[in-house]
């Protein structure tokens, strides 16, 4: 096998450490306390603080080891792989080591934090198992520029035919493709929202005055605009325009949804990292003050 | 110049003819002559066309930097401009008595008497001709009335300089299609195309020309099934008058440009009794040591000889013409065969050792003293010495040489010396050079299991298996005592094996026996193959020609020389590949062993040589005492059982066969992604870029796929390197680990980048640097990884010109391929076609 996940990643090695780590904490956290509360003031406590703490430094590290690009010795592959299954650790980790006790201080604040970058990152590994295989099936063979110069091509050709088509539908044909939506901000992406519109102007409108644009979710509107003319076409050019408005319409229309739809999945992909990364900023700086006061108040 | 002849005329003033010139010049004032005894005929209106038509601002770069410049013009690296200029104003101020717009057509005659009749229908007679008219052949002219006029061009310098024009483009190749898209920005366009497609041109070109004809608001437009008639000037204007499927159409323009290829120069230059030693295109016109060719007087130099470097041609324009005048001299490079000679065990003058080891090696000794001179320079020579005094004197003696040239640089090549039983390639190596024995032993032993050991001795040569196939090295070399090898790089021995048939007859004859003796009788000697070997044959087939069809009745095997084949089984209507085979594979053996049906089909994935070996030959051979009959046996039964199982697995035949269609068949470390473990980071992208000079050899996102197997655009490390054929500076070397790369003697002249049938290879300026890496991770300084599509290439980068930038597989980076190390997902990988079958992997 020559292409393996970041989990299977040689032989689940790192799950193993995980997992020895995740006993050994427990095996710690087991060791009577005597008269002191289980928290991080006992030994116990400070044996399991600096290992997490170590831990934190270390997963926040990956940051910078994955742009040193052409080191010896490891792959980023097994820091990722080591990255996850240790992180996830790091949860029973800093939840043995903080004994269970939460409450509103900086101490808790750093739980938490840490909690947000384990839970964006647990995220992260499903998004990277699974999206990837939606985009591969979502192009079908073709990459984001191909389908981008096959709209461009579409629209192109949709100009071209409305052209010779009435004004009202070319009025139509033109908005619709000045006005398609692809992509915007990040909830847009993440949702696939299609805030496209057109201009749609009957035949009885007086000249010069305006409409004011519609909704064409899907372009569906504007194809079934087309569509409803088609009966009612008195010529025979005007009918084969018509068609093949409708036909270059339909296919641009299943051009935008490989569009949207990669477009999500790659947002998709990304969105996590936008938690991920500068919470753990956060937490570094919150994890330093714990370490800080907790040496203070000592 | 003697009643109305001159001494020597001088056809083509590129930088050989231009050298040459100068010389005859400056011959002419130690003379104190009244009248030049020498003319140099240039058919264009200025000096050096080849470089006129370099591109813009081009960088010339003067390689190789070990050879001295020999010559009354001046040559430095620097800008196309700055090089025209030095020799615009070298040929003002030695009073060069040049002659443009006299384009040679036809030369006759011979030593003492040649007429050269001009394209004027004027007449140059001369005692001595020198023939410098490069490669580059003249640009095929409209052949209609007013193809010379002032508005007619055929070739376009900048398309820039023009602006608001109507210009015809004549010509539907690449050349056309680029002017015209280019031109197109700021003119109107009328692309005049003789058919009704254009089927000549790269795919990148056909699109952006069909998009651009069909494109409305585009200002290029294409006339299909026309052709210009005439031409003529009215009132500042051109008229064409075009010949068009609606009948004949006037059109005015200001310009025309007319891109219709070039005439190859070989068919005037046979006209003038020159002679070729065959028909292939790249062969070489035979010449003496001092370039004169088989018409007594008549004398070849530059390009044209088969020196593709400016320097070369430069030394040998002031050589030849020394020689003319019955000078003794030695040539520029002299001294680099002194270095290379000089830890050898011989006190010898340089010519004296030249001849004797033209003399020893049986299959050169027809070679011209030229071309072995050549052969020589461009080698490496390897000296052995038993360990211990003798090897440390020699060291001393090319330490004290090396001490000499004080670090010359680049240094050049000197004597290598190596100690008795010094390995000279491992089994494994890959390794396109060749080697020939001038004296002493080398031992060679057989990687395989027979593990057979042949002596070879003076006179003899080996390496040509991997020379030949590509593929890696089949046996451990050894040097023996006191033995003196040439080292021959692959470009070299290919340029000698086209222009001379004794050498190429020679090694393939010899690769014939040592494969048969490999795959058949491995403890046979050369001698009782002889025989053998003379009557099997060469066979070549063109990609996706079939070899053997399944079902037919079978009477000879192939062993692959070259290239690959894939075997396919019908399964119901499809075919199933079951097998990939590549050079040094046996195929079809089944049909000599017991089953004489074929049972699969054989097709050429990319272009193939085979041996094929008949029922008779097959059979003596296989009748000697010493014949690896059962190994013959249990080789072909593994392979009917592989193949059967295979034809069980279509899943793995589809992968295969969408492989083979991508031109793998040929390549040896391939990169592979799979996009269902891609999340399109382009982190091996950026981790290239970051390793490579800030620029990506590798493009992810391009490429096709086949279910999740994706073949980004990225270098396949060629088994035959197709990039390596034409390189001026022989800059593209394959390390022993297989590695394609491209040193930094680089002249940027583009030829690796149309060669390359992949398009792995751009051409691209010194990327600016980029800021540290926490400058950039802490501060957002500077362009961040991977952004090197879009960089300005500061000046310095701009004057040291664009080079070719290709994939190296991370030769120098210790932690191996960045890309692969990079991928965060583990999506990237390199992958030998060994392993193409695990790309079908069963869970992960
Ligand atoms: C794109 C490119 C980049 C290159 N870059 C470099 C570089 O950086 N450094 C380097 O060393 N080399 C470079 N080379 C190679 C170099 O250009 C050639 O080696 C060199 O030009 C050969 O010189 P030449 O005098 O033999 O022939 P040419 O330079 O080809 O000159 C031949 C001359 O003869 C004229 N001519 C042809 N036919 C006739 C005729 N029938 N009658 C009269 N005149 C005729 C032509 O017009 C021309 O002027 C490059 C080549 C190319 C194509
Ligand atoms: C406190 C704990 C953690 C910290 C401080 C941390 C920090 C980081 C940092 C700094 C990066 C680099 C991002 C970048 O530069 O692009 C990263 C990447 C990543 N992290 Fe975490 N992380 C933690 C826990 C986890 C956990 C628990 C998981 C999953 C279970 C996880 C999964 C990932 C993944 C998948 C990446 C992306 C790798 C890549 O695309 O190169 N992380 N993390
Ligand atoms: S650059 Fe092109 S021709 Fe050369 S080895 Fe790579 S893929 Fe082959
Ligand atoms: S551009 Fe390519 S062929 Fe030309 S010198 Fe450079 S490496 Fe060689």
């Amino acid at each position: 096998m020559i292409h393996e996940s970041l989990l299977q990643h040689r032989n689940r090695r790192y799950l193993w450490w995980a997992v020895g780590l995740v006993a050994v904490s427990f095996a710690v956290y087991a060791v009577p306390t005597g008269s002191q509360p289980r928290n991080g003031g006992t030994w116990q406590g400070y044996l399991l603080g600096t290992v997490a703490a170590v831990l934190v430094v270390w997963l926040a590290w990956l940051g910078v080891r994955k742009r040193r690009y052409g080191l010896q010795g490891s792959s980023v592959q097994g820091w990722v792989s080591a990255h996850v299954y240790l992180g996830t650790a790091l949860l029973v980790t800093a939840t043995l080591h903080a004994g269970f006790q939460i409450g509103w201080n900086v101490h808790s604040l750093a739980y938490v934090l840490m909690c947000v970058v384990i839970v964006s990152g647990l995220y992260g590994v499903y998004a990277y198992l699974v999206h990837p295989r939606r985009v591969a099936q979502s192009r079908a063979g073709a990459s984001r520029e191909e389908l981008f110069a096959d709209l461009f091509a579409l629209d192109a050709d949709g100009r071209r035919l409305a052209e010779a088509c009435d004004p009202e539908v070319r009025v139509a044909v033109e908005s619709s493709i000045a006005r398609t939506q692809l992509g915007g901000g990040v909830w847009a992406q993440l949702t696939a929202r299609d805030g496209s519109r057109f201009v749609e102007r009957d035949a009885t409108q007086a000249r010069g005055t305006a409409s004011a644009p519609v909704a064409n979710t899907d372009q569906t509107a504007v194809i079934e605009f087309v569509a409803a003319r088609l009966p009612r076409a008195t010529r025979r050019v005007e009918a084969s325009n018509l068609q093949d408005l409708l036909a270059l319409l339909t296919r641009r229309q299943s051009v935008l949804r490989r569009l949207r739809r990669d477009i999500q999945l790659a947002a998709a992909l990304k969105i996590w990292l936008y938690v991920h990364v500068p919470v753990t900023i956060a937490l570094l700086g919150a994890l330093a003050v714990h370490v800080l006061v907790t040496f203070l108040y000592w | 110049m003697s009643n109305g002849r001159f001494h020597i005329a001088i056809v083509g003033a590129g930088p050989a003819g231009l050298s040459a010139a100068a010389r005859a010049a400056h011959l002419d004032r130690e003379r104190n002559a009244s009248a030049p005894s020498y003319v140099l005929l240039e058919g264009h209106g200025a000096h050096a066309n080849t470089i006129q038509r370099y591109q813009k601002g081009k960088h010339v770069m003067a390689e190789p930097g070990y050879l001295d410049l020999r010559s009354d013009f001046e040559f430095t690296a620097g800008s196309r401009e700055q090089v025209l200029d030095v020799w615009g104003g070298n040929l003002k101020a030695q009073h060069v008595n040049v002659r443009y717009g006299a384009e040679a057509r036809k030369i006759s005659g011979s030593r003492g008497d040649f007429a050269i009749e001009l394209g004027s229908g004027e007449r140059v007679a001369a005692e001595h001709v020198v023939l410098a008219i490069g490669l580059e052949g003249n640009p095929r002219k409209l052949g209609v009335p007013g193809e010379d006029l002032p508005g007619v061009q055929y070739h376009l310098d900048d398309p820039d300089e023009f602006e608001d024009e109507t210009i015809v483009v004549v010509g539907a190749g690449d050349s056309a299609i680029e002017n015209a898209l280019a031109l197109a920005k700021q003119n109107d366009v009328i692309i005049v195309n003789r058919r009704d497609e254009f089927s000549r041109a790269k795919d990148g070109n056909l699109h952006a020309v069909l998009a651009a004809i069909s494109d409305p608001s585009s200002r290029l437009s294409c006339l299909y099934g026309t052709q210009p008639r005439a031409i003529a000037s009215e009132g500042g204007r051109m008229v064409v008058v075009m010949d068009t499927p609606e009948g004949e159409r006037r059109i005015s323009c200001d310009r025309m440009i007319c891109r219709l290829g070039g005439v190859p120069p070989r068919a005037f230059v046979e006209g003038a009794g020159v002679a070729f030693p065959n028909a292939r295109p790249e062969a070489i016109p035979v010449l003496s040591d001092r370039y004169e060719s088989n018409v007594p007087g008549l004398y070849i130099i530059g390009s044209l000889a088969g020196y593709p470097l400016i320097k070369q041609a430069m030394n040998q324009g002031f050589d030849v013409v020394e020689f003319i005048h019955g000078h003794d001299l030695e040539p520029a490079d002299h001294p680099l065969l002194e270095y290379q000679f000089h830890g050898l065990p011989f006190e010898r003058e340089v010519d004296e050792l030249l001849d004797l080891f033209r003399r020893r090696i049986p299959m050169f000794a027809e070679l011209n003293a030229l071309a072995f001179r050549e052969l020589v320079i461009e080698s490496n020579v390897i000296a052995s010495y038993p360990s211990g005094e003798l090897a440390m004197h020699a060291e001393q003696k090319m330490a004290a040489l090396e001490q000499r040239l004080g670090g010359r640089e680049p240094r050049p090549r000197c004597t290598r010396i190596v100690e008795e039983g010094a390995t000279i390639y491992r089994a494994g190596d890959f390794g396109t050079s060749f080697f020939t024995i001038v004296a002493g032993e080398v031992e060679l032993r057989a990687a395989d299991a027979s593990g057979t050991v042949t002596r070879l001795t003076q006179g003899q040569f080996f390496g040509e298996t991997s020379l030949l196939s590509g593929r890696p090295r089949g046996e451990d070399a050894t040097a023996g005592a006191n033995c003196v090898l040439i080292e021959t790089p692959r470009r070299t021995m290919l340029k000698l094996m086209n222009s001379n048939e004794s050498v190429r007859s020679g090694i393939d004859w010899i690769f014939v026996v040592r494969e048969l003796t490999r795959h058949f009788v491995p403890y046979a000697r050369v001698r009782d193959l002889r025989d053998i070997a003379d009557r099997v044959s060469l066979r070549q087939y063109r990609a996706g020609e079939v070899v053997f069809r399944e079902g037919e009745i079978g009477d000879s095997l192939h062993i692959i020389r070259s290239g690959g084949v894939t075997l396919t089984r019908k399964a119901g209507d499809a075919q199933v590949v079951v097998a990939e085979m590549r050079g040094g594979a046996r195929i079809g053996d089944m049909a000599l062993m017991g089953d004489p049906v074929r049972r699969e089909t054989a097709t050429a994935t990319v272009a193939l040589e085979t041996i094929e070996l008949k029922r008779p030959e097959f059979l003596e051979l296989v009748s000697r005492d010493d014949a690896s009959i059962e190994r013959l046996q249990r080789e072909a039964s593994l392979g009917a059982t592989v193949s059967a199982a295979m034809a069980g697995r279509p899943e793995i035949g589809s992968v295969m066969s969408f492989l083979m269609r991508e031109g793998l068949g040929e390549a040896t470390d391939v990169l592979v992604i799979r996009d269902d473990l891609c999340i399109g980071c382009d982190n091996c992208e950026k981790a290239c870029a970051e390793t490579h000079e800030g620029i990506a050899r590798l493009d992810r996102s391009a490429g096709s796929a086949f279910g999740d197997i994706h073949i980004p655009v990225a270098c396949r490390h060629c088994e035959q390197p197709h990039c390596m054929k034409d390189c001026p500076p022989n800059a593209i070397h394959r390390a022993a680990d297989g590695q394609v790369f491209i040193d930094s003697s680089c002249i940027g002249c583009g030829n690796c980048e149309v060669n390359c049938p992949y398009g792995v290879i751009k051409l691209a300026y010194d990327a600016p640097r980029k800021p540290s890496l926490l400058n950039w991770l802490l501060f957002g300084r500077g362009p961040g990884p991977g952004e090197e599509g879009h960089y300005v290439p500061d000046e310095a980068a701009k004057a040291k010109g664009k080079k070719a930038r290709k994939c190296d597989a991370c030769v120098d980076v210790a932690g191996g391929p960045a890309c692969v190390s990079a991928c965060p997902t583990g999506a990237a990988r390199r992958v030998s076609p060994a392993q193409f079958i695990d790309l079908v992997a069963v869970d992960r």
